[in-house]
């Protein structure tokens, strides 16, 4: 277990290179002068300069690249070109709603996900099963600002039982929290809910065709306890691996979110970085994000042999 | 499936196939989906004789006028006519989704048949492949997009680059289930060149799976298109798109929500129909990856 553990960390550092390369050639190869590009059409040429030096592009590019690995290694991001704060400080101020918000989907989609999929895999074949294999399709296919404007209209505009768009955050109570929190979690949620579900169905669908639940069945064990102490105990490593892979999903929703309900968390700073061309925070919060889905999937890849004994290194 | 088989297979107690098609009720869903989409490609390539305004002409007495005779649908808030705009919207929409898709497995492709084969190859590519696909997409595409510009080309390149990894993860993934096999073994022993034996041999295992990824990719671009729009990183505002609508519609959301409503629901009737279809295809041409997929 130990040995895989290391192993697994450390095949999750090239992982990494390549999105640390990947990141630093984008601005190097991107045809044209990447300082004219990021100022635009209005810069003086003092400005250019002043980019130039500030994002190293002057020196030779193995230079740039080893300095800047250099830095990121001591936890430096670089300092926005706009605000000329360091980036480590913007994402700072920037992540408690964002962290909050996915966090909160997370637990809802769970919640809402799986036992949809129990549900349908337990109906399989029926009109159950068929809705919820819709709805999976839908969540799938309906943008996520159709939803969350969708949600905003119905709930917000014409109900009335929340705030149309905004954010507080949850050290300013819970009560105002859950007010603003609830509809951008819903959408964020939608295709989340439609990702976990489909995986819960298929793989309690697989596992109900094993014979141990045959075995199960024929001593007379109640179908409930068949359902969720035989099958779905054994769906946890799918379950847990779709949810460390959608993560991914998730972060490009949580851009999305916070534009329509108007959160200042991390999507909302990055979509103000793109308008303004800022493209050290645009690079920190790619090098941010890849790191936490590389992180997740490595602690879900660890904890396949907790929730499955047979699993051995 | 013991369940099942007591509710609805009658007396004998046999299992019904585990896979069967999971929308068996819904089997009209692929044909509506497809006639959707027939509608909508038709709609893009007509869209000259079909509209009835320029959907970019900006008429200032006219902004934000409710639905009318003249202006079906009423207009934004330059004055443009919302249903021209909607549908030359849709040209944009399917030339991503379609461009993508040729992009993507023209690029994959040949990557996943070389890394399947070549042991130290597909080492390397794949570290490289894990580190894309370890970016989420959009921050990716929103990336290169606000480095190269917002055209219609660098929009596509710019959402076909995180794409590319899962060509080239499924169509190795077949060249090394089917190396093994022993009519490729066979080919190899006569001597087969390399060139004939991917292409001859390998690569028509890859067709399958590859058209079902296709309409995924082809959805899944269309969706990203409309995300970049709608976040000021697609392309540029002057040409009609049904993100792009949706994004200019923002301000005025509260006083007209039909500006957002109408890109929405085409938006979302075209991503649906190409996911119906990928489904249906996935059904009809390899039960097996259903079972992989999830679905």
């Amino acid at each position: 277990m130990l040995a895989y553990t290391l192993r697994r960390i450390l095949a999750a550092i090239p992982v990494m290179g390549v999105v640390a390369l990947f990141v630093f050639l984008l601005l190097r190869l991107t045809p044209g002068d990447p300082a004219a590009i990021i100022a635009g059409d209005t810069a003086t040429p003092a400005q250019l300069e002043a980019i130039r030096t500030s994002l190293g592009l002057d020196k030779p590019i193995p230079v740039q690249f080893a300095t800047w690995i250099g830095q990121l290694a001591q936890g430096d991001l670089g300092t926005s070109l706009i605000s000329k704060t360091p980036v480590t400080t913007l994402i700072g101020q920037r992540l408690g709603p964002t962290l909050s918000l996915a966090l909160i989907t997370m637990v809802l989609s769970i919640l809402i996900a799986v036992p949809m999929g129990v549900l349908a895999a337990w109906k399989h074949g029926t009109l159950i099963d068929s809705l919820v294999m819709a709805l999976c399709v839908l969540g799938f296919s309906v943008p996520v600002f159709v939803i969350g404007y969708l949600l905003i209209q119905v709930f917000a505009i014409q109900l009335r039982w929340f705030p149309v768009q905004g954010f507080s955050s949850i050290v300013n109570g819970l009560g105002p929290f859950s007010q603003r929190a609830t509809l951008p979690a819903f959408t964020l949620a939608s295709i989340y809910v439609a990702l976990i579900a489909r995986m819960t169905r298929a793989s309690l669908l697989d596992v109900l065709g094993e014979d141990y639940i045959r075995t199960a069945r024929a001593k007379g064990v109640a179908e409930r306890k068949v359902l969720f102490r035989h099958a779905l105990r054994n769906c946890a490593v799918p379950i847990l691996t779709v949810i460390g892979t959608g993560f991914a999903l998730l972060i490009s929703g949580v851009v999305v979110t916070e534009s329509v309900f108007n959160i200042p968390g991390l999507g909302r700073l990055i979509v103000d970085a793109v308008l303004a061309r800022d493209y050290p925070v645009i690079q920190g919060l790619i090098l941010l994000t890849s790191g936490i889905y590389v992180l997740i999937n490595l602690l879900v890849d660890l904890s396949y042999s907790l929730l499955d004994p047979r699993i051995r290194y | 499936m013991a369940s099942s088989s007591h509710t609805d297979a009658g007396a004998l107690p046999v299992a019904r196939p585990r896979y069967i098609p999971n929308l068996a009720h819904l089997r009209f869903a692929p044909t509506v989906a497809g006639l959707c989409l027939l509608l909508i490609v038709l709609m893009a390539i007509f869209a000259p004789l079909i509209a009835p305004h320029d959907p970019i002409a900006m008429l200032p007495a006219q902004r934000l006028k409710p639905p009318s005779d003249t202006f079906l649908l009423g207009t934004d808030a330059y004055g443009r006519d919302l249903l021209s705009r909607l549908i030359y919207g849709a040209r944009i929409s399917l030339i991503v989704g379609l461009g993508v898709m040729v992009i993507a497995i023209a690029v994959g492709l040949p990557l996943g048949l070389l890394s399947g084969y070549f042991r130290t190859l597909d080492a390397i590519l794949m570290r490289i492949m894990d580190g894309l696909m370890a970016i989420p997409s959009v921050l990716l595409a929103i990336a290169v997009v606000s480095l190269s510009g917002s055209s219609l080309l660098t929009v596509m390149i710019a959402i076909t680059i995180p794409e590319v990894p899962r060509v080239v993860r499924l169509v190795r993934s077949v060249v090394l289930s089917a190396r093994n096999e022993p009519y490729v073994e066979a080919a190899i022993a006569m001597g087969t060149r390399l060139p004939a034996l991917l292409a001859r041999h390998l690569m028509p295992n890859t067709y399958a799976p590859l058209i079902v990824q296709g309409t995924y990719i082809c959805a899944s671009a269309i969706l990203t298109e409309a995300i970049l729009s709608f976040l000021g990183a697609g392309i540029g505002t002057e040409t009609p798109s049904w993100g792009n609508m949706i994004s200019e519609g923002r301000m005025y959301f509260q006083l007209k929500p039909s500006l957002i409503f109408w890109p929405g629901v085409l938006l979302s009737i075209c991503i649906l129909s190409v996911n119906l279809i990928g489904d249906a295809a996935r059904d009809l041409l390899d039960p097996r990856l259903k079972k992989r997929t999830g679905a």
